[in-house]
């Protein structure tokens, strides 16, 4: 016992200022007792662990990641209330990936490298997300990414926690055309990986039903004008709008649709939108986007007590006239699903944690209940919500159960 | 390409067209008003441009939120007070920033460029801090949001109107201050000799601070009109700010009047081939065009004769 609880002075004594250097940088291998939770020399101590938080604070994106940066703070400072993860506190390192890609790899590797973070929970863009991944898969590092994004990509080293493309797509589609007659579509979204393969995995499940694409547009990130193509809209008259735009373009496109005429709370041409979230909204205002519909999996209205619990708790921690979109929540569930595998393995150790993923579940989730998958997607409901003046989406429509996890859809490999 | 549409179509076609053909040029005018007085009067390369139209837009928001709390009986009207507060504070930071930086840069084009785009970090740090890193979006008093009716397909958005009437006011506005007022005519003769200006006793230093703040102004003036179309984000002005530049060298940068020229060429262009080509290819095709014509003549559209 007494050798184990080496004074620091003592230590210095017997390896030396060398020694010294090495146990240091080293993260205290062989003498920690957090050695039977910890093999692999991460940032663990007896009563500590250190994680990564790694999003854009500042640069274009940080209008959306604030939201993700918000969440993850308050699932840490939860869960330390509660006593931690195996009994050790959670201290984060938050790192700026300043909206640059380059930028967000490199610090990602300062965090696996030099501060041997746990974990990592972090990006939103797919290109930073892209970044990252061989970092990620050098270092043998785990990254809880929480934006929905299109698909197609598997890797041992990230937990999706948000929504893959089939899971808000492929739901939302049936529905418009089980409950709302929709026969034909335009496609429209900002010019980039995300809307174009989102509308093309669109597409094709729209013309596998013998339904029509009239229409199919993109333009670039950050285009304010969007007259030509509501003209062209209102010309070929199709029953659905399916909208990808991101970021601040969806204000320019909601005020111009509702300048040009175009009554989104009437049914015909009814909008479909799997971008616009309850913080877009703030941005676009209530009443230009009243009465379209998104497909997300959570909405801030979810009328379930662990949701009650969770915006009193976020509102509690940042501010009343905060609003909670579908990434944010998503955010808020990486820290938990991470408490509950490390935990289930007994270990910090990533290679122990990987093995106990599968089935991995979180029943306090807002969202209500979601399960890990062996593709490492998240097994969870898809839900419609119909934009409300106040800002709000009401909840029209949910799949009665869980949707699985389809990172790469039949035909699109 | 026509083959889809029959004829009242098209002629809806070109009718919906050519009028967002209009309100993209009344914004082109707007944003690059501005501009073209500092760049092309004063040979200041401002980087921040975007960043004062942002404060603009910022104010807007501000006394909108100040008419909903304290005068909500006069919200209808709100936004011509607002435009003019926004006038107001860019033309100031103008002044200010004048005074502090761009005097002892003059000359040095190169070197405006370098302090501007610093300018323009520290402004947006500075939006950010105050206004956090979300966008705001401001809300339009009812009349100012919907759309006269003209036939089925033809429907004429009021905000866009009301664009282009500012901006036709704007322009006439600056048009007589710069040529048909004494102090337009001493801005014109620093232009294009400023020792021989000073020597008959114009005070070049007075005429350039109110050139500049004049140029932020504008920008401020064009800001808050953004806020009918776009939200506002501390970086939002970065996007305004190729386009603008855009204009007002392909107008020929000393000439006014070339850079309502090509904002009316480039916003038709683009508005045509969006409608019969992809948002994407028709802003490819207008750069490429863009680039053509200014190889063929570098001074841009409507080069100021001076001997050299």
């Amino acid at each position: 016992m007494t050798r184990a609880k080496v004074t620091a002075p003592g230590l210095k004594r017997r390896l030396g200022w060398a020694g010294l250097l090495a146990w240091a940088t080293l993260g205290l291998p062989g003498i920690s007792a957090a050695d039977d939770v910890n093999s692999t020399g991460l940032a663990v101590t007896e009563d500590t662990v250190k994680v990564g938080i790694l999003h854009s604070i500042t640069g274009t994106m940080a209008i959306s990641e604030t939201g993700s940066v918000q969440a993850e703070k308050l699932a840490i400072e939860q869960i330390n209330a509660q006593g931690g993860v195996l009994g050790r506190k959670i201290e984060y390192i938050q790192e700026d990936g300043a909206s640059d890609w380059p930028t967000f790899a490199e610090k990602a590797r300062k965090l696996l490298v030099n501060d041997k973070v746990a974990t990592v929970f972090g990006c939103w863009t797919s290109a930073s997300r892209k970044a990252v991944l061989p970092v990620f898969e050098q270092y043998n590092g785990m990254l809880y990414y929480p934006t929905f994004y299109e698909g197609l990509e598997q890797s041992p080293n990230v937990i999706y926690t948000g929504q893959e493309a089939t899971q808000q797509i492929l739901a939302s589609i049936d529905w418009v055309v089980k409950e709302k007659g929709a026969k034909t579509f335009y496609l429209l979204g900002s010019d980039y990986i995300w809307p174009r393969t989102s509308n093309k995995i669109a597409r094709k499940h729209i013309e596998k039903k013998g339904l029509k694409v009239v229409g199919e547009e993109y333009y670039p990130l950050g285009h304010t004008q969007f007259n030509s193509v509501i003209n062209k809209i209102k010309l070929r008259k199709p029953d659905v709008i399916f909208a990808s735009v991101v970021g601040g373009s969806n204000v320019a496109f909601y005020k111009q649709l509702k300048a040009a005429g175009i009554d989104l709370t009437k049914e015909k041409p009814l909008l479909l939108t799997i971008s616009v979230t309850e913080d877009e909204i703030l941005g676009i205002g209530g009443e230009n986007v009243e009465g379209a519909y998104a497909s997300m999996k959570y909405f801030q209205s979810l009328d379930n007590p662990n949701n009650a619990a969770f915006v009193k708790a976020f509102k509690e921690r940042w501010g009343d006239d905060i609003v909670i979109g579908d990434v944010t929540q998503a955010a808020y569930l990486g820290p938990w699903l991470w408490k509950a595998a490390v935990e289930e393995a007994g270990s910090f150790d990533v290679d122990k944690i990987r093995e106990v993923f599968p089935g991995i579940e979180l029943k306090t989730a807002p969202e209500g209940y979601v399960r890990i998958h062996e593709n490492h997607h998240l097994w969870s409901k898809a839900r419609i919500g119909q934009a409300q003046k106040d800002g709000q989406y009401k909840v029209v429509y949910e799949t009665e159960d869980l949707m699985e996890p389809d990172p790469f859809p039949e035909g699109y490999k | 390409m026509f083959a889809d549409y029959s004829m009242p179509e098209l002629m809806s076609i070109f009718a919906m067209q050519g009028f967002a053909g209009l309100s993209l040029f009344s914004i082109f005018v707007l944003m690059a008003l501005g501009l073209a007085i500092i760049f092309g009067q004063m040979g200041v390369i401002n980087m921040a441009h975007g960043e004062f139209m942002i404060l603009g837009a910022y104010t807007t928001y501000l006394t909108a939120g100040l008419f909903e709390n304290v005068l909500p009986g006069l919200y209808g009207i709100y936004f011509f007070v607002a435009m003019f507060l926004a006038f107001i504070a860019s033309a100031l930071l103008g002044m200010l920033v004048e005074w502090l930086m761009i005097r002892h840069l003059y000359h040095r084009p190169l070197d405006t460029l370098l302090a501007t785009w610093g300018l323009s970090l520290i402004l947006q740090q500075a939006y950010r801090s105050i206004f956090g890193a979300r966008e705001v979006g401001v809300s339009l008093p009812d009349w100012m949001m919907g759309s006269i009716a003209v036939t089925d397909l033809v429907e004429i958005p009021i905000n866009g109107v009301i664009v282009m009437v500012l901006t036709l006011v704007i322009a006439t506005l600056v048009y007589l201050l710069m040529f048909r007022s004494g102090w337009g005519r001493q801005v014109r003769a620093v232009v294009q000799n400023r020792p021989m200006a000073e020597a008959v006793g114009i005070d070049t230093g007075k005429v350039d601070r109110i050139t500049f703040a004049l140029g932020c102004g504008i920008a401020g003036v064009a800001g808050a009109a953004f806020t009918m179309i776009g939200s506002t984000g501390p970086t939002s002005g970065q996007l305004y700010i190729v386009d603008t530049f855009l204009v007002v060298v392909f107008g020929g940068a000393q000439s006014l009047l070339g850079t309502i020229a090509s904002a009316f060429t480039i916003s038709q262009a683009q508005s045509t081939m969006e409608f019969f080509l992809s948002g994407s290819m028709a802003k490819v095709l207008t750069l490429l065009v863009v680039v053509g014509i200014l190889m063929l003549r570098p001074q841009g559209l409507f080069a100021l004769k001076v001997r050299r």
